[in-house]
């Protein structure tokens, strides 16, 4: 049995102008030790999708599944207050601006032993000694003094350690990490990402891995799931995904990274994501994909296999052809 | 290497002073110091290095927002610091910056066309309005954008295209120079490749002379003929870019690129770590102020300063080159 089970998850905002569907049918699964990756750019409902799991979502939001299971239990129907008892403390989610995420009227100490109160209900002094632990372990030098000191003394590195620190404080069995490093400067991002990934590795935790960067993708996830536009429209383990990409939009992302491009000139994808009144009926896709045929306008694509990656797609790329497709060689898409 | 040089800075340096309270003295910030460099006629120059490294500044001095405290900053054949007024303001619209966030840097009230003609009505009062006009329209369609934008607020455009204006108001009053403090970050990474190609279709059809300030080194490489990496306000390595890709010298550039991620997952390698963040710029460590985090650094790194020396084409300023260059010289010897 996965740790977490999302099967056809659909997030619906209510928003002045009519519903909005930020998270569209996405089903995903995620192991104990295992790292998930969630790539996609802005308005891919990735983050979205897991706030959903964490319950952290305002009220405007609608959130249907078939099923919605975390370590056996239905998160569905489970009450908020029988909710509350499982996140934070076996589900922890990291968020991306470190900064702003901590409460700046409070101390780093009492951070991190709040939810070794509530949670695990430890007495002062036992809080005191596990938060000197949880510091030393996300490396943070003289931990005892930094227990006193306030977010805004530190740097975003360390924040983002402290931050860390909770997630990990009550030995959660899956962490959600938001975009952890994007606020970060590479050197810092290259030490935090390493330091999730051992801490993972020791703890056997699961953790999802939030991201808009394909590099970090590549050195850090086992499997990867690529978002658009509200769905999931591939999911692959990481060599394959980079090797031999299987829809058309996880093709093109690949291509029009700067570090993979032959020339001067990038093949970019032309437009933009679709937004909440320019939803293409079928493929969500196709105004911007250059396989995109009569049959992608009208009629919704479907799941395919394992082989082709799950892709949501008529025609599946095969080492950048697509099968069965009436012009293989496609057509040059307006910018 | 013959096109004209455009751009020529030597030991430019900007210090600010911080108050620290009634009674104390102030400190002074050396936010950057001695930075020397030329960019030539439609080549790139790309400044790398992490948040606190007085890459901002060094554009700041570009533009003419601020004043250098000390060295000198030549732009085409004028000295900005020794000029006067009148040939200040003729500099001024020949250097345009471009910044980071799109959101931020256009004003929600104004229409696009009335933003791009801004620079028009004050730096060409003898244009007519019906030529302003042209001259916008005409500049939307160069960045991709269609005459029918011109008259929405930036409100109604994506990211990308907020871009797209804010390059093309740079690019109203004709410059020479732009300087594009990280243009792409913002934005999604198929949007930052359509910023990317407008840049160097940009570049090839008006000659433009680019400083690209950055910390993605990927989109570096793409872009830049020569790079420079910054370090806590100095210029630790400079070098042509696919010798500072291929053969980086300065410990430093050398951690940079080890740990920037590639999106290759088959690619094995060694990472550099380094220890440690950046220090205060307030109390910066004594020598090489790169020594604290340094994986090479000995005992001379930290009582001297090292200056930029040439290694080939490469110019670096670190003790460890140095000493591996005497070596080999004396083993050759």
């Amino acid at each position: 049995m996965p740790l977490l089970e999302i099967d056809d998850l659909t997030v619906e905002f209510k928003t002045a102008s009519g519903q909005f569907r930020a998270v569209d049918g996405v089903s995903l699964t995620v192991d104990r030790g295992e790292i998930l990756a969630i790539v996609g750019e802005s308005g891919s409902g990735k983050s979205v999708a897991m706030l959903a799991v964490m319950g952290l979502l305002p009220w405007t939001a609608t959130v249907s599944a078939k099923t919605l299971a975390f370590d056996g239990r239905d998160l569905l129907t489970l009450s908020p207050r029988e909710r509350r008892k499982v996140i934070g403390k076996d589900m922890a989610m990291i968020f991306q601006e470190p900064m702003s995420s901590l409460n700046p009227c409070f101390t780093v100490g009492y951070q991190i032993g709040e939810s070794l109160k509530v949670h695990l209900g430890l007495s002062k002094s036992e809080r005191r000694k596990r938060s000197i632990e949880l510091l030393e372990a996300v490396g943070i030098p003289d931990p005892e003094r930094r227990l006193s000191a306030f977010p805004h003394q530190l740097s975003g590195g360390m924040s983002q350690r402290v931050m860390i620190a909770i997630a990990l404080a009550c030995r959660p069995k899956l962490i959600i990490a938001d975009e952890p490093t994007t606020a970060l400067d590479v050197t810092i991002q290259a030490q935090i990402l390493e330091l999730l990934v051992s801490l993972q590795r020791e703890t056997d935790t699961g953790l999802v891995l939030i991201t808009h960067d394909m590099g970090v993708v590549a050195e850090t996830a086992e499997r990867v799931s690529v978002h658009y536009a509200g769905q999931k429209i591939e999911e692959q383990p990481v060599g394959p995904l980079f090797a031999d990409p299987h829809h058309p939009y996880t093709a093109a992302l690949l291509a029009a990274l700067p570090e993979r491009a032959k020339g001067k000139h990038l093949p970019s994808i032309p437009g933009v994501v679709p937004g909440q009144f320019d939803r293409p009926p079928a493929c969500l896709f196709e105004p911007r994909c250059r396989f995109a045929t009569d049959r992608c306008r009208t009629k919704v694509p479907p799941r395919q296999g394992a082989i082709a990656g799950f892709a949501l797609c008529h025609y599946p790329l095969t080492h950048g052809r697509p099968i069965g497709h009436p012009n293989p060689e496609g057509r040059e898409v307006a910018a | 290497m013959n096109a004209p040089v455009v751009l020529n800075a030597s030991k430019l340096a900007r210090f600010y002073a911080v108050p620290r309270g009634a009674f104390k003295a102030p400190a002074t910030v050396k936010a950057l110091a001695e930075a020397s460099f030329t960019l030539e006629a439609g080549k790139t120059l790309a400044v790398v290095g992490e948040s606190g490294c007085g890459k901002s500044t060094l554009a700041r001095l570009v533009t003419m927002i601020e004043e250098p405290s000390e060295g000198h900053l030549m732009i085409g054949d004028t000295d900005v610091v020794n000029a006067d007024r009148e040939a200040l303001r003729k500099l001024r619209s020949e250097v345009q910056i471009v910044f980071q966030n799109p959101y931020g840097s256009l004003n929600p009230r104004q229409k696009i066309i009335d933003a791009l003609a801004e620079p028009l009505i004050i730096n060409r009062k003898e244009m007519s309005a019906a030529d302003r006009k042209a001259a916008v329209l005409d500049m939307l369609k160069r960045v991709g954008l269609r005459p029918e934008h011109a008259n929405r607020y930036p409100h109604m455009f994506s990211g990308g295209q907020r871009q797209r204006i804010a390059i093309a108001r740079a690019l109203m009053l004709k410059p020479k120079i732009l300087v594009l403090d990280e243009p792409v970050s913002a934005l999604d990474v198929s949007v930052q490749a359509q910023v990317l190609n407008l840049l160097v279709e940009l570049q090839e059809s008006l000659g433009l002379s680019y400083l690209f300030i950055s910390h993605g080194l990927s989109v570096v490489r793409h872009m830049a003929d020569e790079i420079l990496v910054m370090y806590l306000g100095r210029v630790v390595e400079r070098a042509p870019r696919e010798k500072l890709f291929e053969q980086p010298l300065h410990p430093y550039t050398q951690a940079l690129l080890s740990a920037t991620p590639m999106a290759d997952p088959e690619r094995q390698r060694e990472r550099i770590r380094l220890k440690g963040e950046l220090p205060s710029p307030f109390n910066p460590p004594t020598g090489c102020a790169f020594h604290p985090r340094c994986p090479r650094a000995f005992d001379k790194c930290k009582v001297e300063r090292p200056e930029l020396r040439w290694h080939g084409e490469t110019e670096v300023a670190c003790w460890a080159v140095e000493r591996d260059e005497a070596l080999v010289a004396t083993q050759a010897g």
